[in-house]
């Protein structure tokens, strides 16, 4: 993927963050205009508070930062779509709507389609200030929304898509989908028998699916990293076409892991390696944010009750060292290590 | 002014003329002759201010119509088929959301097995979605049907599905009479929404809504179509008042006054019908028709008034209720409930079988004799059918049913009927 | 009611000279309904087309199974396809050959039938010449309204330009007005 010798940039953010310990953000420490969206008392809190999320759910957390960074940066002048899933479900139940912008929940697998009505729509009535977001879960974005999701790539309509990537179909009960990844334990990947959990597939990488279809724009993000995610929304947003960015997050009642570890787990995700975090436009990478320091995958793994048939008296050594040669092969192909 | 030109050419006309904001389709047999219409027509200029956009699938279609529709834009989409069945979902979301998109049904068979010719299985599938349905006699009555389409959904906040048959209208040359722009915007204004999303007055559209509140929302649309009754005349004959002609409206009578059997059917069959019954009031028959143009709402207090003081019911249906017999005759025994009368269903025209004058006649006269079963297959080939039962009997590998008939019948081609 | 019924195979225009057929109907000031009867879109598959031209509304929708007059754009479809079904005795037929009516085969079917209302005319070679098109239903139109009068010659020639872009509508025009005289020259003797 990135030819040997030839040096990437990393991704663009100007200032970055390392915790140790606490979870507090330094904003204190960055001038008013370098601090996050998220640090302002003046936010749109587009996803208001009293919506029905689990405890930690890392979904609300995504949604929370990127619609509000969205908001920030299109002035406030934003419409979602969002698919059926978790999101639409927990801040939608009748008859209360946390929604503070206007927003539309078609179904499950035509949040892009929607979002490119939406958007025709607007340009036509003359509204070219009024920008549009897609919301979906991974079984919304990566499975049954594929077909419109391409669609919407191919037409390059003007409408930013973001996939909130939990790895399985969570609102239905945890249920596996092309997003779960291997070995892990779902509802219709059960830890029995020779193989338990998720079998090891191909994969279906949707970031590179999108840059695929040289879109402008497309990123990975995670809850973990709060700055380089509202950038990447940001710079999304500076741009117009077919965008999409994948966000990780973590979703304690499907992974089995405890609510105060969801940061903690997104943060791990990408310093194994396993999550990715990059950036690209026109289907070239132009950026990605380096691991500071690498974690082995069972140090991700073994907070998450859905790996926890890995472990025990007799650890799956085959599997996880399969595991971790997927982490290996990202670090390698996306260049996250100097 | 007067043109002879393809039905599906009219309707773009039609659709064009209706200053649509967002068009999205996907190509389906038979009504791509009117996406290519209005497609080339916003291509060279000729229609501006509107987005037209190739859509991936008929999902897509009905999924980009909604968002078009909710953002306040007036939509326009056109589908068939097996198109219909794989937008349903979407379907019923449109209504259910109470938006006020235009879909054309260029009315085709639904398989397996697949069948490229006209019949109503599919605007028939999506009967109880929640969307008005209008079917239309000729070719002159479907382009004016587009025009009070987008008026009445507007007007209710409903989405119209305005069904036409697949070939026998769309793909046919007849003389109509296109409007002028003038007189349909006089008739048709700008499109206000009830429900627009607006970052400048931010609603949420699509909530969940649990059983406290289901009930009464579904209430509601059932209550829209319940008004459309009164709703859909009184355009009708505003329509007429301005345009010049009758087009739409509830149902329509031909020679049904003193009329002891009368014959119900849908779409340009009523064309056909018609002749048989002038030929056979000729011979003395006491005979007439009635069209029904609103499939849905189903207009039960008109078709009972207009068919209470006949002896006998004919109703021809080119749908069929697997298992059951009728699906229109159903409405029309609800429509008579309570009225001793004699009723017949013929299921008729399946997968595009021609209907014709002879046959017609016969079956008239079968009925007037009362010498019909309950539930007739016109036309039906009985030899074959039997052939087949009796090869299903003998054997178990008796291969696909389609290929086994097909193959019985010999080449489709040297038959003209 | 003047009912016609063409024949021929896909791509040779059958459908659009049904059309243009109705546009010339209509140019006089007469109802018409022109319609086909066709499966998948296919070149070389037998194909059927219609036409009704009246000078009142056209309520009917059935095929076209009594036909007034017979428009055969292909031949190889003689002995393969029922042409005739329907036709009377005393309808027109006009046919795409170069061979008379005896040299396809024919002479006993036409026994009963009104010689001039008969026509062979070489349709596919006239529109080669003119148009460089093997698509003879424009030559065969025109030999329609020579032989029935059901149309005149000049709607014809409305109806062409309508629906070609000049240059090719003038081509078809001049391949019109040979097909016209040649069908003009009457009676066409049944044993010729």
């Amino acid at each position: 993927m990135i030819e040997p010798g030839r040096t990437m940039p990393n991704t663009m953010q100007e200032v970055k963050f390392y915790q140790t310990g606490t979870f507090t953000v330094g904003n204190r420490l960055l001038k008013e205009n370098e601090r996050a969206v998220q640090a302002n008392m003046e936010r749109t809190n587009s996803l208001n508070s009293g919506h029905r999320a689990c405890q930690g759910c890392g979904e609300a957390l995504g949604a929370r930062y990127a619609i509000d960074a969205a908001m920030r940066a299109t002035n406030n002048q934003l419409i979602a779509v969002n698919a059926t899933g978790c999101l639409e479900v927990f801040s939608t139940p009748y008859p209360e709507s946390s929604w503070q912008i206007p927003w539309i929940h078609s179904l499950f697998g035509n949040a892009a389609a929607v979002a490119s009505g939406v958007a025709a729509a607007l340009r036509v009535t003359g509204h070219t200030d009024t920008r549009v977001v897609a919301q979906g879960g991974d079984g919304g974005t990566t499975d049954i929304g594929f077909g419109c999701l391409s669609g919407m790539f191919e037409r390059n309509d003007d409408v930013l898509y973001i996939c909130y990537d939990n790895e399985a179909y969570m609102n239905t009960g945890v249920q596996r989908s092309s997003a779960t990844p291997p070995t892990a334990r779902t509802a219709t990947t059960m830890a029995v028998g020779k193989e338990p959990g998720n079998v090891f597939g191909t994969g279906k990488n949707v970031p590179l699916i999108a840059m695929a279809h040289f879109i402008p724009y497309v990123a990975t993000a995670s809850v973990a990293n709060l700055h380089d995610l509202e950038f990447k929304v940001t710079k999304a947003m500076s741009m117009h076409g077919a965008r999409y960015i994948h966000i990780h997050v973590p979703c304690p009642l499907g992974w089995g892991s405890a609510p105060a570890d969801t940061i903690k787990l997104a943060r791990l995700a990408v310093e194994t390696g396993l999550f990715p975090l990059f950036e690209a436009e026109d289907g070239e990478i132009t950026g990605r944010t380096k691991i500071r320091r690498k974690a082995p995958v069972e140090d991700y793994l073994k907070l998450q009750k859905r790996f926890a048939h890995l472990f025990g008296s007799k650890p799956d050594e085959a599997r996880l060292a399969r595991i971790q040669a997927n982490a290996d092969r990202n670090i390698a192909k996306f260049g996250l290590l100097d | 002014m007067l043109k002879q030109t393809e039905g599906s050419h009219a309707v773009a006309e039609a659709i064009a003329l209706c200053r649509p904001q967002v068009i999205c389709a996907y190509p389906i047999t038979p009504q791509t002759h009117i996406v290519e219409g209005v497609g080339e027509m916003v291509k060279d200029g000729t229609l501006v201010n509107c987005e037209f956009i190739n859509v991936e699938s008929e999902f897509a279609a009905m999924s980009v119509a909604i968002g078009a529709s909710a953002a306040g834009a007036r939509t326009y989409t056109a589908t068939s088929s097996q198109g219909l069945l794989f937008m349903a979902e979407a379907v019923y979301n449109a209504a259910g959301l109470g938006l006020p998109i235009v879909m054309t049904i260029g009315n085709r068979a639904i398989g397996a097995p697949i069948n490229i010719w006209n019949d109503h299985s599919d605007s028939m599938s999506m009967r109880d979605a929640g969307w008005i349905q209008l079917f239309a006699v000729t070719n002159q009555e479907a382009l004016d049907l587009h025009i009070q389409a987008f008026r009445l959904a507007e007007e209710l906040s409903c989405p119209v599905m305005v069904c036409m048959d697949g070939f026998i209208l769309t793909h046919a040359y007849d003389r109509v009479d296109i409007p002028d722009q003038a007189d349909v915007d006089a008739y048709l204004p700008p499109f206000q929404p009830r429900q627009i999303l607006d970052p400048a007055d931010p609603v949420t559209i699509g909530a969940l809504v649990g059983p406290e509140a289901f009930t009464e929302v579904r209430y509601l649309g059932h209550h829209k179509q319940l008004r459309a009754l009164s709703l859909i005349p009184k355009l009708a004959a505003e329509f007429a008042t301005r345009f010049g002609r009758d087009s739409g409206g509830l149902i329509r009578e031909y020679r049904t006054e003193d009329a002891e059997t009368i014959v119900v059917a849908l779409g340009s069959v009523i064309g056909t019908v018609q002749d048989v019954v002038d030929e056979l009031r000729e011979s003395g028959e006491r005979i007439g028709a009635v069209s029904i143009c609103s499939f849905r709402p189903f207009p039960v207090a008109v078709l009972r008034e207009a068919l209470q003081a006949a002896k006998r019911v004919v109703v021809l249906e080119k749908c069929l209720a697997v298992g059951l017999g009728g699906i229109v005759s159903d409405g029309i025994r609800k429509s008579l409930s309570g009225i001793q009368l004699k009723g017949y269903t013929v299921i008729a025209g399946l997968g595009g079988r021609a209907i014709t004058v002879s046959s017609l006649r016969q079956l008239f006269q079968n009925a007037i004799a009362d010498e019909l079963e309950q539930v007739t297959f016109l036309d039906l080939n009985a030899e074959v059918v039997s052939h087949e039962l009796e090869r299903e009997a003998q054997a178990r590998r008796t291969g696909p049913t389609a290929e086994a008939i097909l193959r019985r019948m010999g080449t489709v081609a040297s038959q003209i009927g | 009611m003047f009912q016609v019924r063409i024949h021929g195979r896909g791509g040779q225009g059958v459908v659009s000279g049904a059309e243009m057929l109705s546009v010339a109907a209509f140019l006089e000031g007469r109802y018409a309904q022109a319609f086909p009867s066709f499966g998948s879109e296919r070149m070389g598959a037998p194909v059927m087309a219609f036409c009704r031209i009246d000078v009142r509304e056209i309520r009917l929708r059935e095929p076209v199974m009594a036909p007034d007059a017979l428009i055969i754009q292909d031949p190889t479809l003689l002995h393969q396809v029922d042409l005739f079904n329907g036709l009377p005795k005393s309808g027109f037929i006009l046919l795409n050959s170069t061979r008379s009516f005896s040299e396809l085969g024919l002479e006993a079917f036409i026994a009963g039938f009104r010689p001039e209302r008969l026509c062979t005319l070489p349709a596919t070679e006239i529109a080669l010449k003119h148009v460089g098109r093997p698509v003879p239903n424009v030559p065969l139109l025109a030999a329609f309204a020579a032989i029935t009068g059901q149309i005149r010659q000049e709607s014809v020639i409305k109806a062409i330009r309508e629906k070609f872009p000049s240059a090719v509508a003038e081509k078809n025009v001049a391949a019109a007005a040979e097909a016209f005289a040649f069908a003009s020259k009457r009676p066409e003797t049944a044993h010729a």
